[in-house]
């Protein structure tokens, strides 16, 4: 066989990547999961040169840990928020997208700005849209222009992220800027999908005189459902792993003043342990992440296998 | 349901600025007599599929009228005419059954039309059954045959009534055997609905074989209309007399002096009052007669046997073909030489003006 006789050569062309990955992704893995089971590791004891004992101790410490729920219960809260909206918005806008004809290519563009802005920035321009205009040195208030508009309407201005502000005024706010910032992608992905889906499809539901709304649920999201549900899957992936747009919109405090660490979540609570030198409940609190993680995509893809065209 | 096309034209504008736009039909007028099967038939870009499509509504005609009956239907929209279409590629919608292909047509009928589940399912299964695929319905379109998609995609079609069938080169993607098989079918479901329908092919002998009446069609123009066989036996220019009959017809230079039709020095047939000129001559591959005294000689080049009928291969210099096939019974022996000679059927034998290939009639 051609192939066999040059199986050498792939590996050979191959081996720039692998030999990176080895080192720099799968040993740090296992290293990983070495190091959790390593009862009490700190980076200072090893250092030190003491030898650690087996056991589930880091574990035990990361789920007594006080701060641990909180994580948890903000990271599932982000996910379970976001990742739906996102997905129906980015779905509509996507079709929309796909039904004009002028100025498509650069609604498109528009769209996938936010893509390419750096999440840090974004997060700025939020938190002023929101009330707080500068976070250091000192903290300058304003209503915001979100409060503004909302005043047109007589609504009274809310906290949003400033001192006082309630733990739902920061989840809405980091919700309206989570699904912002994950449209893009999705659009993009759904718009593809869109775009390679047979036209014929919809000439013959024409032809059968099927109205708009069913078409779009009994052909286009059907057709859509691969690309769906790879948004999905990728969205919860991310959300899970939320962190830089949090410290985007609160700063390292991960809250408004006077609540450090409210909307901490699972990544900002396994970097706060490393900043701690505590690595064993770090990489604990990394593999928990790890398999919950696992255990929704694997949720994900059944659910996906069973309503799921290919 | 009668069809009445008037006038009925379609120019695509050009892509660019400086292009030229397409006629793809240019006044288009035929009546489709009602329960007739119609085949549009012409290579490909002669503006067939388009007719097609500004009948089922997807596409608007520039200019002409649509008649179905008595209704005008130009300015309808396809889901208000009430056609069934079968796409080229059919078109069915992957994530359903065949059930739910077939019913999905049902279920977007509203208001008086609207049907109870268990009717929807009668409808479908009578449409399944009348296709033969009653036995399939839970099946995806992917583990589906092309012929069982076909027939699914024509159920659907049918499913709703609709007063005129419309098919987009129904065979193209069968094999040869299917093709054959399911032509025959097509014509047998449309014999037994009666449902006026128009389908569209390149191919000459599926027109010839299932249609009521065939359209001849070349870049947007209509060529000839008619019974197959009167087209076949009595084509209007050469275009179509090429176009029809399988072998294709044999076309000579030829010319016409003092009454008589020339191929090369020979004096093939009698062509009383025709003006003397130089004219193309057509001679249908049946319209040869083994002859040993035959004014038309050829050099044969090869036999070959087909059972019923041997097809002779043979060469001569006025030739317009490459090689000169005509069609004889296999009780004809064919004595091996250098030559084979011919004397000719004279109502196989055609001429066209060299000018506009126009046909010359003797």
């Amino acid at each position: 066989m051609v192939e066999s006789k040059h199986q050498w050569k792939a590996w050979l062309y191959l081996s720039p990547a692998i030999v990176l990955l080895l080192i720099f992704t799968v040993w740090p893995i296992i290293n990983t999961v070495y190091i959790s089971f390593l009862e009490g590791y700190n980076t200072m004891g090893a250092a030190a040169g003491i030898q650690y004992e087996f056991g589930f101790a880091n574990y035990v410490n990361v789920i007594d840990y006080k701060e641990f729920v909180t994580c948890l219960t903000n990271t599932m809260l982000l996910c379970v928020l976001t990742v739906p909206l996102s997905t129906i918005l980015a779905l509509l806008i996507a079709v929309c997208l796909n039904a004009i004809k002028p100025l498509q290519k650069l609604l498109q563009t528009i769209f996938f700005l936010p893509y390419v802005t750096n999440s840090i920035a974004i997060g700025m321009v939020f938190a002023a849209m929101f009330n707080v205009i500068e976070l250091s040195p000192g903290v300058i208030e304003s209503p915001g222009i979100i409060n503004n508009l909302l005043g047109l309407f007589g609504v009274d201005p809310i906290k949003w992220v400033t001192v006082g502000s309630s733990y739902w005024a920061n989840i809405a706010v980091m919700v309206i800027y989570i699904v912002w910032n994950a449209l893009p992608f999705k659009i993009l992905i759904l718009l593809g999908g869109l775009q390679s889906v047979n036209k014929q499809y919809y000439d013959a539901a024409k032809v059968d005189g099927t109205s708009r709304a069913r078409v779009f649920t009994r052909i286009t999201v059907p057709l859509l459902s691969p690309m769906l549900a790879y948004v999905v899957i990728t969205g919860f992936i991310g959300g899970f792993k939320e962190y830089s747009s949090i410290v985007g919109i609160f700063g390292d405090d991960m809250g408004p003043t006077g609540e450090p660490f409210r909307l901490n979540t699972m990544v900002g609570f396994i970097y706060r342990a490393i900043e701690g030198s505590h690595v064993g409940r770090a990489s604990a609190a990394a593999l928990i992440l790890f398999g919950i993680i696992l255990i929704v995509t694997l949720i994900n893809l059944y659910v996906s296998k069973k309503k799921t065209h290919y | 349901m009668k069809v009445v096309l008037q006038n009925l034209t379609k120019i695509f504008p050009s892509r660019n600025k400086k292009g030229e736009e397409v006629v793809a039909v240019n006044d288009f007028t035929f009546t489709i007599p009602d329960g007739k099967l119609i085949g549009l038939l012409g290579p490909s870009g002669c503006g067939k599929s388009t007719t097609l499509y500004m009948i089922s509504g997807l596409q608007k005609p520039s200019g002409g009228q649509i008649f179905f009956g008595d209704d005008d239907v130009t300015e309808l929209s396809a889901e208000n005419r009430g056609v069934g279409l079968v796409f080229q590629n059919y078109a069915l919608y992957p994530h359903m059954t065949v059930k739910q292909n077939i019913m999905f047509p049902l279920q977007n009928l509203k208001g008086e039309d609207k049907l109870t589940k268990t009717e929807m399912i009668e409808r479908a299964y009578t449409a399944a059954k009348l296709v033969q695929i009653d036995d399939l319905m839970d099946r995806k379109p992917s583990e589906l045959s092309g012929g069982q998609q076909q027939r699914v995609a024509i159920a659907r079609a049918l499913v709703k009534m609709p007063k005129v069938l419309l098919l987009d080169e129904p065979l193209s993607n069968l094999d040869a055997r299917l093709r054959l098989q399911t032509r025959e079918e097509i014509r047998r479901i449309q014999k037994e609905t009666g449902i006026t329908t128009i389908f569209v092919t390149h191919d000459q002998e599926e027109a010839m074989s299932i249609s009521d009446m065939i359209v001849v069609m070349k870049l947007g123009v209509v060529q000839q209309t008619g019974k197959p066989q009167d087209v076949y036996d009595d084509p209007v220019n050469l275009f179509v007399a090429k176009f029809l009959g399988t072998p294709p017809i044999n076309v000579f230079n030829g010319k016409v002096a003092d009454g008589k039709l020339y191929i090369g020095d020979a004096a093939v047939l009698d062509t009383p009052g025709v003006a003397d000129q130089e004219v193309t001559v057509g001679i249908r591959p049946e319209g040869f007669i083994l002859d040993d005294n035959g004014p038309l000689v050829c050099k044969l080049s090869g036999i070959e046997v087909m059972g019923r009928d041997v097809s002779v291969v043979s060469t001569h210099e006025a030739s317009l073909n490459p090689v000169i096939r005509s069609i004889i019974n296999a009780d004809n022996k064919i004595a091996a030489g250098e030559t084979v000679s011919y004397s000719l059927k004279a109502h196989k034998v055609m001429i066209f003006s060299k000018e506009d290939e126009s046909r010359i009639y003797f």
